[in-house]
C-alpha cells in the first residue's frame, strides 16, 4: 500500500496538479467572496462585524486539521519508517501556520466591535496563540537540524505536544467561561447557525482548503527537487 | 450601493481589514511557495546541465529526473 506514497509515483500527480487547484481555488474563492461580503444577510446582533466570521472560522477549522494531520503523518512515519510521510507534514506546516495567525488577526479585529478589545487573554484565544507557537517551533525545528533522524525526532515530539492543545480548543469555550460563544455548527447535533450564514461559511471553508492544497502540492515539489538536488551532488 | 457595500452599518472598516489582511497573507505565502519552487527547480536544471553524457544518461533513468526537466521546460 505505501508504494502509493513513493516520491516517484506521487510527484507524476503532485507536479501537474497545481495549476488545476489554483485555477479552481479562484472559482471558489470569487463566489465565496461575492456571499460573504455582498449575498449572506447581516446577523440581528453583531450586524455587518458578523461578516468576519467567514474569515476568522474557516482560517480557524483549517489549522486545527492541518496540524492533527501533521502530528498523524509524523506518528506514522516513526512506525511505518516512511520518510515520505515526514516530507507530506512538512509541506503541510506552512500553510497551518499562515492560516492560524489570520484566525488570531482576524479574530483581534473581530474582538474591537464585540467585545470592545483587539485582545483579551480569554481561554480560546490563549491556546490559538500556543498553537502557533508549536507550529512555528515545528517549523524551526526543519529549519536548525540538518541531521535528518534528530529532525524527524524532534519534529515528532513537537506535533505530539502541541495536539494535546487542540481539544482544549475545541473545548475550551465549554470548560471555561470565556468570551467566546460556544460552537455553532456541530457534526452530530443540530447547528444553530441559519443556512443562509452556513452556505457562504462552508464555500470559504472549500476556497480555504484548495488554498493550503494548492501550497502543500508546491511545497511537496518544492521538498522532492531539493532532494533530487542533493542526488545530482552524489553522482 | 457601494457606499452601503463599504460602510456596512460603520463595520466596513473591520470587515474589509480583516478580507484584506487573509487575501494579503495568501498572496505573500503564494509568492514565497512560487519563489523557493522556481530557485530549486532552476538549480536542478542547472546542475544537469553541467553532468556529462554519461552521468546524464544514468540521471535521466530517473522518472522523477525527467519529470522536473519537462516541467521545467514548459514552465
Amino acid at each position: 500500500m505505501f508504494k502509493l506514497f513513493q516520491p516517484n509515483k506521487i510527484f507524476q500527480i503532485t507536479s501537474k496538479a497545481p495549476k488545476y487547484v489554483l485555477f479552481l481555488f479562484v472559482v471558489v474563492l470569487t463566489v465565496g467572496l461575492i456571499e460573504a461580503l455582498v449575498l449572506s444577510p447581516e446577523d440581528y446582533k453583531q450586524s455587518d462585524a458578523v461578516r468576519i466570521m467567514y474569515v476568522h472560522v474557516p482560517a480557524a477549522w483549517i489549522c486545527l486539521g492541518i496540524f492533527s494531520s501533521i502530528t498523524l503523518l509524523s506518528i506514522s512515519g516513526f512506525i511505518f519508517k516512511n520518510k515520505n510521510f515526514f516530507l507530506i507534514a512538512k509541506s503541510l506546516a506552512p500553510s497551518g501556520f499562515v492560516f492560524n495567525i489570520i484566525a488570531l488577526v482576524t479574530g483581534s479585529i473581530w474582538g474591537k466591535p464585540t467585545w470592545g478589545t483587539w485582545w483579551a487573554w480569554d481561554a480560546r484565544i490563549t491556546s490559538m496563540l500556543i498553537l502557533a507557537l508549536f507550529y512555528a517551533m515545528y517549523l524551526i525545528s526543519w529549519k536548525i537540524y540538518a541531521n535528518e533522524e534528530k529532525v524527524f525526532k524532534i519534529s515528532t515530539i513537537v506535533t505530539i505536544l502541541g495536539i494535546i492543545n487542540v481539544p482544549i480548543i475545541k473545548y475550551s469555550v465549554d470548560w471555561w467561561n470565556t468570551l467566546h460563544q460556544p460552537a455553532s455548527i456541530n457534526i452530530l447535533s443540530k447547528s444553530s447557525i441559519h443556512s443562509s450564514m452556513l452556505f457562504p461559511l462552508l464555500i470559504m471553508t472549500a476556497a480555504f482548503a484548495l488554498f493550503s492544497l494548492l501550497i502543500f502540492l508546491m511545497k511537496y515539489n518544492t521538498e522532492l527537487i531539493k532532494i533530487k538536488n542533493k542526488g545530482l551532488n552524489r553522482l | 450601493m457601494i457606499n452601503e457595500l463599504l460602510f456596512m452599518n460603520g463595520y466596513g472598516v473591520y470587515v474589509l481589514s480583516a478580507f484584506s489582511f487573509t487575501l494579503l497573507s495568501f498572496t505573500a505565502l503564494y509568492l514565497v511557495t512560487k519563489i523557493q519552487f522556481v530557485k530549486e527547480q532552476s538549480k536542478f536544471v542547472a546542475k544537469f546541465g553541467s553532468l556529462n553524457t554519461e552521468k546524464a544518461n544514468s540521471a535521466k533513468l530517473q522518472r522523477i529526473n525527467k519529470e522536473i526537466l519537462a516541467n521545467a521546460i514548459n514552465d
